[in-house]
């Protein structure tokens, strides 16, 4: 009994000493941040704190080339942080990692549009600028969110390559996504499907099913293989997302059903030239990735030293984007990097991405 | 027993008390601290403590249900899935405009339903609780993916998040951290100095001899897998508030953390011994190591490589530590070690 | 229940092992009813679930867990368990696709490179649990975070494109020998070896001996700790193949591959007779049990429930499996006891 008491008395003794020494040093975090924001202006040089939605997508790690060669650039570095998997609650911790590490900005793909909002826009409030690129915070979270693509363009996009690869623009066509509460592909899929029900032109598609992937490949290839048992029907399958439409690619193609069911939706070149070239997925489309990752750096670098403030109806021009004309900053701060691009086989070989 | 054995002397009580699980851990957590101390200069900064605890918060409230659950014999592996089913419920009922204060009654209520259901099937039923568990992990997540669907569900009241990722004014200190303290002192309290806390040790112990002591085991086990439910649906309402979303797989992976925790904190896996006070010491040395491997730069991956082989050593060096100190009391000829002091893993699995 | 157990286990070991064969005969024959009748019923919903096309899809993938459940059973059958097997499979797998991907191999050596990683990673579990006596529980949650921190480690965020693997290696997952997918044929042999060595070894029936109950076995001079490392390794061994077999299935791998599968395993054993106390159970049930999951998974798609019911179906699967285990035993206990009271 006794040394039990003992065990218990060190034990709450312990945790008031945490607890004490947590209360008592007090003002660490003010000061430097306000040092690290001033600094910035000066010099070129900054510390970016990357944070995809998971590091072990590609899409991340082609847009980190773009991010590494405008840090090259400035002489900045990059820090890349990130879970293994796409999960709200596993990305959270690294923001506010991050703001302890005092970076000069970060630059995230959220997972969660809200999860995330309350650790970024503590690390706004401590001088660290956020630029959200692909799948956006919640708007007052981000400094700019660098916007891949026009939303309702990609929408009807979708909706467009569906219809040109049904035959008559008739059929069944399901979707085959990635994480069920992924930000910027519910939107996409959400345009498209205002598109095929209010324009009359795709009143002959039927969209029988939503299926999620999580943006694991197999996942994704079990899901697009549900997908091909459950309705012989299918005509198209439309993934938009670059681990979705490979996974539906290889399924089709493996099951021989490249004539009559097609892929599109949105994939890498380099992923798509074998499924372009046998029929499978004859048109799909994407972006530069590379350029997305290279604008969100510029932006951040913009942002750090002062250029921008993130203001509706600001300019800014970056050297080799969007034909040297300058962006214009748009509502709720967003920069938008440029329309789809659609590859088919007259142009996917001309490019190595 | 006191009676007819020789009392104690006073030098093996203080080595019985140095080489007690609880003094190892709070050694561990000072070297921690220095550690990482010197690895980052922002870590003893009271911002960082915050976060420190934040982040472990709903494992570490999870962890103290689950001790009781342990020391008695059994286990739940079900505590993720219940966080996760809580936090879909609140999801869709806000959602449906239903009051935040309705919800919250409603997810306390299935967290107790689902606890009566893994506690029925185990103590009534006479099924494992590993496979019993095993199942409602599955069975609750997926009632949260039924529920919640592929929607995440947002802007819940400011009251309500501030719980999850608020301060009390003023300090640093986050308000699960105060939650977690508040229980840890209660279910300390019940498990060292009530009738109740006796009788989980008995249960796990020795079940037989319990039952025929007139410990009523199965109202016992029932009771603190209830408990176990409706702690690990608070959880997962203060995991929704802290990320300010409800999500159906809200808390993934949490069990393997919670049950880490709960033996490093000295509990032995068979059942029959263990602390509270070891507990918490558990939770803040892992939340300590984790925090110091994260801002060192430590990748996520080597921390869960600690993680595993953290939980593996527990469990061997204190086998070892016995058995080093029976082949030195057997070289010094002292007293054999008292009955209650058998060391864990001693009954042989295999 | 311990502490029964022994006694009934000494005064009659043979109408025990009897009785239990029976159970298990049972939980075999009623697992291929079930999937019959389930069968019959989702084909009139769905008329596409009985298409060669579906239902060698289903054996394909069912294949892959039907390979670990049977390593799986032999770790439970000596009253052990294995937490670890997603992340053995998903690390043989991210290194045979690697390996293959820097053409390190070519495809057979890679094959054997992966269960070889497989068997070494099996060969730790059986180490920490034979040697350091570790409660399994505890040893393979530590290992399951251990294995699968150093697959995340070694792979970053790379990634094993299909296009990285030699042409032609993924097709063994869609063509067949004699009208039978490969991978079902893979299962069958592992099935096969596996129950002929369990059954008709004596050290095979030393597993059945260590679990149904480690005190009288270590009195009748069973190596119980060498037969507890076998199992644990042979599980490690055709986790490896199973990691293959994903590799071959799925050919994208990242660190994130094979997740979940725990879960599934141990489900396939439960559901397939091997009852989590040790001593009883059959690998063939296994096999069944991993078929009788894959089933269900196809017949929901089928039916039109959505990929959000699956979780729950398990989770229901599991605790019915284990009630009706349970249920059976506690009714031929009573029987016993009334027969021997005669």
């Amino acid at each position: 009994m006794k040394i039990k008491n003992l065990a218990r008395g060190i034990a709450l003794t312990s945790m008031a000493a945490v607890v004490f020494a947590a209360c008592s040093s007090s003002g660490g975090s003010a000061a430097p941040s306000a040092a690290a924001a001033s600094g910035g202006t000066t010099g070129k040089a900054m510390k970016i704190g990357y944070l995809p939605k998971d590091i072990v997508n590609q899409y991340f790690a082609a847009a980190k080339t773009g991010i590494d060669k405008g840090a090259a650039e400035s002489g900045s570095t990059v820090i890349q942080v990130g879970p293994n998997e796409p999960k709200a609650d596993l990305q959270v911790p690294f923001i506010k990692d991050l703001t302890t590490q005092k970076v000069d900005s970060i630059i995230i793909s959220a997972d969660d549009k809200d999860a995330v909002a309350p650790d970024l826009k503590a690390a706004m409030a401590a001088g660290t600028k956020v630029v959200g690129f692909d799948s956006s915070p919640a708007v007052g979270a981000y400094n700019v969110f660098v916007n891949q693509v026009d939303f309702s363009g990609v929408g009807v996009n979708l909706a467009d390559w569906a219809c040109e690869l049904a035959p008559n623009c008739t059929g069944d066509i399901a979707i085959l996504s990635a994480a069920a509460t992924a930000t910027n592909q519910n939107a996409w899929i959400d345009l498209m499907k205002k598109t095929l029900s209010t324009d009359a032109k795709y009143k002959g598609l039927k969209l029988v099913d939503t299926v999620y992937g999580d943006d694991k490949p197999d996942v994704s290839t079990t899901q697009a293989q549900g997908l091909l048992t459950k309705y012989p029907n299918l005509k198209v399958i439309v993934a938009p997302t670059t681990v979705g439409i490979l996974a539906a690619a290889q399924v089709v193609s493996a099951a021989k059903k490249s004539d009559s069911v097609k892929v599109t939706g949105l994939g890498f070149p380099n992923d798509m030239k074998p499924f372009v070239a046998d029929g499978t997925s004859p048109v799909f489309g994407l972006w530069s990735v590379p350029d997305l990752g290279y604008l969100a750096e510029q932006v951040a670098a913009k942002l750090v030293s002062g250029e921008i403030t993130g203001k509706e109806g600001e300019t800014f021009s970056v050297k080799g984007l969007n034909g040297d004309k300058p962006y214009t900053i748009g509502k709720d701060s967003t920069v938008v990097l440029g329309p789809a691009f659609r590859f088919d086989k007259t142009n996917v070989n001309d490019f190595n991405f | 027993m006191s009676a007819t054995v020789a009392p104690v002397t006073e030098r093996r009580s203080w080595t019985r008390l140095l080489a007690r699980w609880e003094t190892l851990l709070f050694v561990a957590l000072l070297l921690l601290i220095v550690a990482g101390n010197a690895l980052s200069p922002f870590f003893l900064t009271t911002a960082n403590f915050g976060n420190l605890l934040a982040a472990l918060m709903e494992v570490a409230i999870m962890a103290l249900p689950m001790t009781l659950i342990i020391i008695a014999g059994e286990i739940d592996l079900s505590v993720e899935s219940m966080a996760g089913l809580s936090s879909a419920i609140l999801g869709f009922l806000w959602a449906a405009g239903v009051p935040m204060e309705v919800a919250l009654a409603v997810v306390l209520v299935v967290g107790v339903l689902g606890g009566l259901l893994n506690g029925l099937l185990v103590a009534r039923g006479g099924l494992p609780s590993l496979v019993v568990t095993l199942g409602t992990l599955a069975l609750f997540r997926g009632l949260a993916l039924i529920i919640l669907g592929p929607r995440g569900v947002s802007d819940f009241p400011a009251g309500f998040t501030e719980i999850g990722f608020g301060h009390v004014p003023g300090t640093d200190i986050p308000w699960p951290f105060v939650i977690f303290l508040a229980l840890a002192l209660t279910l300390g309290v019940v498990l060292h100095r009530t009738w109740v806390g006796r009788q989980v040790y008995a249960i796990g112990k020795n079940k037989g001899a319990a039952r025929f002591s007139g410990v009523r085991v199965a109202r016992v086990k029932i009771g603190l897998f209830v408990l176990t439910g409706l702690i690990a649906a608070i959880a997962g309402a203060i995991l929704t508030a802290r990320l300010s979303t409800s999500r159906a797989d809200a808390g993934q992976g949490m069990t393997l953390t919670v049950v880490t925790i709960v033996l490093l904190g000295g509990v032995n896996i068979f059942g029959g011994s263990g602390t509270i006070p070891g507990v918490v010491l558990a939770v803040l040395v892992v939340a300590v190591m984790q925090n110091a491997l994260r801002l060192a730069g430590v990748s996520v991956d080597v921390q869960s490589i600690a993680l595993g082989l953290l939980l593996i050593v527990s469990v061997v060096i204190p086998t070892f530590a016995h058995q080093a100190k029976s082949a030195v009391d057997r070289v010094f000829g002292g007293r054999p070690p008292p009955a209650d002091s058998v060391p864990r893993g001693e009954r042989a699995l295999s | 229940m311990t502490d029964a157990s022994v006694a009934t286990t000494l005064e009659a070991p043979r109408d025990r092992g009897a009785w239990l064969g029976v159970i298990a005969r049972q939980r075999e024959l009623s697992l291929v009813a079930i999937m019959v009748v389930l069968g019959a019923l989702v084909s009139i919903a769905a008329p596409q679930f009985l298409t060669v096309d579906n239902i060698s899809q289903v054996a394909v993938l069912a294949s892959i867990v039907a390979v670990a459940a049977v390593g799986e059973a032999l770790v439970v059958i000596t009253r052990n368990v294995d937490l670890s097997v997603e992340a053995m499979m998903g690390l043989v797998a991210y290194c045979v696709a690697v390996s293959l991907e820097n053409h390190m191999f070519g495809a057979p050596g890679a094959i054997l490179f992966g269960i070889g990683i497989g068997l070494v990673l099996g060969m730790i579990n059986g180490f920490i649990v034979a040697v350091l006596r570790v409660p399994a529980i505890v040893a393979t949650l530590g290992t399951l975070s251990i294995f699968r921190g150093v697959d995340y480690l070694i792979a970053g965020s790379h990634q094993v494109p299909k296009a990285g693997l030699p042409p032609g290696f993924t097709d063994a997952a869609h063509q067949d020998i004699f009208g039978i997918p490969i991978f079902v044929l893979i299962a069958v042999i592992v099935v096969v070896i596996g129950s002929v060595l369990l059954r008709w070894t004596r050290f095979g029936r030393q597993f059945y001996a260590v679990g149904s109950n480690p005190e009288a076995a270590a009195i009748l001079g069973i190596p119980s700790r060498l037969v507890v490392f076998v199992a644990f390794a042979a599980c490690g061994l055709l986790a490896g193949i199973a990691g293959v077999m994903y590799v071959v299935e799925f050919g994208t791998i990242n660190g994130t591959s094979a997740g979940g599968y725990t879960l599934q395993v141990v489900a396939a054993v439960v559901v397939g007779g091997v009852g989590i106390f040790g001593g009883t159970g059959t690998l063939v049930g296994a096999a069944l049990g991993a078929l009788f999951l894959g089933f269900i998974a196809n017949a929901l798609i089928l039916v039109g429930l959505s990929q959000f019911w699956l979780q729950a179906i398990y989770g229901l699967v599991i605790l019915v499996a284990v009630s009706a285990d349970a249920f059976i035993l506690r009714r031929l206990q009573r029987i016993a006891s009334l027969n021997r009271s005669r």
